[in-house]
């Protein structure tokens, strides 16, 4: 019943690990850049849950899914724009760019809404769970994995029915054969930044039901869901997928059964990834061509 | 072995003279360091000595990510290693013979743990603040480069290996001090901490140390390794072929920088008097970094000005916010990424050389070696490039 | 028959791609062996699995004995096969000689590579001087010409002190002057090494081959002296065949 219990949650850390780890399949595996300021972009769409609460009510959270996407979807077109698309072959320069303005947006979050950490109440469907048989299931968490389900089917979706979709894998797996038939690579370039940075700010928007909302809130997942990137391999779908559950799940179930487990989760999650990385160094899923090295 | 081809010699005028002005820079450096316990007050001092301690750190920076080109950024992982190494040992020196650090009297901890009692050998704890970061490195450097995970990844984990031995330190109260790590430091090797005169003569150590990092890390630079490590990151396929194997190659150099940041994290601990996780966990890694990206990552000399330089602007700026603090790291992180990506001594040697272009008519047709300050290509891209193509520029 | 290079039921396939099917060859020792087909023939697939860069489905390629499948790129290396590549991957910072000297370091004691420098080995100068780069010593490889590039990767090559070479397309982008001293070169390291040379031009091949093995889709075709190969009809269906046959389609259709 336990062992239920923690799976559960493990799950809903997944699903909240894969909302968030969505949109980094999309800049970081798609597109090779490393956005440090992707854990921002979470915050964003989190403080746009809150600034709307005063204005909508308690349904905040639903009415600020769509904003936040845009608004983080926004700030990351700009920082692509600006910044990022000098930098497209030169992934650790980018990382250290983008941790720059990840540090500057964080200080301006503090400097507009104060250090301590604020509040977005969940509305009243939301609160409280369903109890199976022992087993505790609490709404919010449950909206989560919902949320992310159906993230991922819009994406999948997107990207094998509908045409820009199509494109934008084209452009990640041959960029060249793909500008020379007449794609716009950067038109996909900058769609894609698009989606992915606004899909943390639905992450965000997901972590509000969960906890507070302060200037670290991205911090606190970013290189989990780096390291959830790293082991579905680079812009791999099902990756992702499988690897934020497998994490969620391992992170809980090492905090339940170790004594003290909760110091030691990140280390054996390290560990695996690292044990992992030996036998599947690609990641999981990879697309084998015949280039060689 | 002497040729038995006839070569021609390099043009010797200019070459012999820029070789000069490197020594010139180091004594001129050295002197510096050395007259600044009579100039300077106690507390600056004592700062000067805690930004050497960062200086220690960014010449094995600068070998790792500048040469290897090896986006560390877990440095903080070996300052800490190190750090608590001599930190456990200095604790047990004052607890006396059986008895326990403070901190844990604090937290109600009834008995010494195992891990702490060997730490009470002064021999032992010496050696664990250079092999416990060298091991660590050397187990994650060949466990991710030999599957030749790279560039991108290899940044990835080792952030991932930097916020997990956080949470693990921070976990374990009883064993490290958790958050507030370990405090209070009176002696070290019979200097008293609390003596300004004392800790003038740890603030030498510390500089000797830092000049002996330094040109051992100058040393291997210029060697055929050095040639090698270079080699490795900007083609490092291209390496095998020429029999070697470049996972072993990266993780020497990696194994090395850990071991300066390990000794750099075990004079800190005395130098400021306490190490806690907030030292060693992903912002300070980055912090590390930021002082060799500015100073110039290719440029041994750039990694300890540009650490010294940043260091000390942080304690100007966190002392009328710590606001500001945060600013200026972030502003320096995009200003030097976008415009100056080889640093202060980047911009410093392209001024020189449009100087001298000027200037000077050109020579005989004889190349200018790559020197220590000179930087190799522009190799900010770890992918390597495909197999049988090399992009870089050529500095002449 | 042994030789030193033993290749038996290669066979080495790309997700469903067969780049080669069922190949057997063998080079024995001291020969200079071409190895030509048209674009697509496996050649360059051949020597990837030869040198490790590649691992083949099946088959066994044994040097000298030892069994290369399987083995590290670097590993091969140090049992003394080395190889050049289409695009000339010479270190561009390092000069000259420093490339040669790194070329050479991996045969020298440990107490060697740590140290920088000093003056030019043996190996080095003899890999100088078979090159022709004598002059070009201390300049940095990146201004090199395309030719000299190349000359560089075999003085490398040599400087490794290697008992088979293997050199994809050397002269490809060469002038004529510069195709005649690459041959002229390779007559010469071919004296005391083994040597398979990948090539696609006939010119060349005419004038410096003694046996060539001919590759089509994967397959070997056809072996033997250059005499032999230019006059087996398979070869000249392969290379010449389908021009003959479109021109004459083509001489259809216009009348």
């Amino acid at each position: 019943m336990a062992t239920l219990n923690q799976l559960v949650i493990g799950a809903s850390i997944g699903a909240v690990l894969l909302l968030i780890a969505l949109g980094l399949t999309f800049t970081f595996g798609q597109m090779g850049v490393i956005n440090m300021a992707h854990g921002e972009f979470i915050m964003a769409g989190a403080y746009t849950a809150y600034l709307l609460q005063p204005l909508v009510g308690s349904q905040s959270v639903l009415v600020a899914l769509p904003i936040a996407f845009g608004v983080a979807g926004l700030l990351g077109l700009i920082l692509e724009r600006l910044a990022i698309r000098h930098f497209y072959g030169r992934p650790l320069d980018t990382l250290l760019l983008t941790w720059g303005i990840s540090l500057i947006l964080q200080q301006v979050a503090r400097d507009i809404f104060g250090a301590p950490n604020v509040q977005v109440r969940a509305p009243g469907w939301l609160t409280g769970g369903l109890d199976l048989g022992g087993v505790r299931l609490p709404y919010n968490r449950i909206f989560i994995m919902l949320l992310a389900v159906g993230c991922v089917l819009a994406i999948w979706v997107y990207l094998t029915r509908l045409k820009h979709g199509r494109r934008m894998r084209a452009v990640m797996q041959n960029r060249q054969l793909a500008a020379a038939s007449g794609v716009a690579t950067e038109r996909v370039d900058q769609l894609t930044f698009f989606i992915g940075s606004g899909l943390a700010g639905v992450a965000g928007v997901a972590l509000t039901l969960i906890g507070p909302v302060g200037p670290t809130l991205g911090t606190n997942y970013i290189v989990d869901a780096f390291l959830v990137v790293v082991a579905g391999g680079l812009g791999q779908l099902r990756g992702a997928v499988i690897a934020a559950f497998a994490l969620g799940i391992l992170n809980s179930f090492v905090e339940f059964w170790v004594d003290n487990g909760a110091s030691f989760a990140k280390v054996v999650v390290f560990a695996v990834i690292i044990g992992f990385l030996q036998l599947r160094p690609q990641g999981m899923f990879v697309v084998r061509t015949r280039a060689l090295s | 072995m002497s040729a038995a081809v006839d070569v021609p010699g390099k043009g010797a005028g200019a070459a012999r003279r820029w070789r000069l002005a490197g020594p010139a820079l180091f004594t001129g450096a050295a002197v510096l360091l050395l007259i600044a316990p009579a100039v300077l007050s106690p507390f600056r001092l004592d700062l000067l000595g805690k930004y050497l301690c960062f200086a220690i750190v960014a010449v094995g920076i600068g070998l790792a990510w500048g040469r290897g080109g090896m986006l560390t950024l877990g440095q903080g992982v070996f300052f800490g290693l190190g750090g608590y190494a001599m930190g456990m040992h200095l604790k047990l020196r004052e607890a006396g013979p059986g008895g326990l650090p403070d901190f844990m009297v604090w937290s109600g901890v009834e008995s010494l743990p195992a891990l702490w009692r060997p730490f009470a050998n002064p021999v032992f704890a010496l050696a664990m603040v250079v092999l416990l970061p060298v091991t660590v490195a050397v187990l994650l450097g060949l466990l991710v480069f030999r599957q030749r995970v790279r560039g991108a990844y290899f940044a990835v984990l080792s952030q991932a290996l930097a916020a997990a031995f956080v949470i693990l330190l921070v976990g374990q109260q009883g064993l490290t001090g958790g958050t507030n790590g370990l405090t209070n430091f009176q002696t070290f090797f019979g200097l008293d901490l609390y003596q300004p005169g004392d800790k003038r003569i740890l603030y030498l150590v510390v500089a000797g140390v830092l000049g002996v990092v330094f040109l051992v890390a100058w040393q291997l630079a210029r060697s055929r390794f050095g040639q090698l490590l270079v080699a490795v990151r900007d083609g490092e396929d291209r390496v095998r072929f020429l029999g070697y194997d470049p996972a072993v190659v990266k993780t020497i150099a990696f194994a090395v920088s850990a071991g300066m940041a390990g000794i750099a994290g075990a004079l800190f601990v005395p130098m400021v008097g306490l190490l806690s996780p907030a030292n060693l966990g992903i912002v300070a890694s980055l912090e590390l970094l930021i002082g060799v990206a500015v100073g110039g990552r290719f440029s041994l000399a750039g990694a300890v000005g540009g650490a010294l330089l940043v260091n000390y602007a942080k304690t100007i700026f966190s002392e009328q916010s710590a606001d500001n603090w945060v600013y200026l790291q972030g502003a320096m992180f995009v200003v030097v990424m976008l415009w100056a990506p080889r640093g202060l001594a980047g911009v410093f040697t392209d001024v020189r050389a449009a100087l001298g272009h000027r200037w000077r008519p050109r020579p005989a047709p004889a190349a200018t070696r790559p020197t220590d300050a000179t930087p190799a290509a522009d190799p900010s891209a770890t992918d390597p490039p495909p197999a049988g193509a090399q992009r870089e520029e050529v500095r002449a | 028959m042994t030789g030193l290079l033993q290749i038996r039921g290669l066979n080495v396939a790309f997700s469903g791609f067969r780049a080669i099917t069922d190949l057997d060859l063998t080079v024995a020792a001291g020969e200079l062996r071409f190895l030509i087909g048209p674009n697509g023939a496996g050649k360059t697939t051949l020597i990837d699995v030869i040198t490790g860069l590649t691992r083949p489905t099946s088959g066994s390629v044994r040097f000298a004995g030892e069994e290369l499948v399987g083995r590290r790129e670097h590993r091969i290396v140090r049992l003394g096969i080395g190889r050049t590549f289409q695009t000339s991957v010479v270190f561009e910072q390092l000069t000259v000689l420093e490339n040669l000297d790194l070329a050479a370091s991996f045969r020298r004691p440990l107490a060697a590579r740590l140290r920088r420098r000093r003056d030019v080995s043996d190996q080095v100068a003899a890999a100088l001087e078979t090159t022709g780069l004598a002059d070009l010593a201390y300049r940095p490889a990146g201004v090199l010409s395309h030719g000299q590039r190349q000359w560089l990767e075999i003085g490398m090559l040599l400087a490794q002190q290697p008992r088979l070479l293997l050199l994809d397309e050397p002269v490809a982008g060469m002038s004529r002057d510069e195709r005649a001293r690459t041959g002229e070169l390779l007559r010469q390291v071919a004296r005391d090494h083994t040597v398979i040379v990948v090539e696609h031009d006939m010119d060349f091949l005419r004038r410096f081959a003694s046996t060539v093995t001919v590759l089509h889709e994967g397959r070997l075709l056809c072996e033997g002296t250059v005499a032999q190969v230019q006059a087996d009809p398979r070869v000249q269906e392969v290379y010449l065949g389908r021009t003959r046959r479109e021109t004459a389609e083509l001489v259809k259709e216009a009348s």
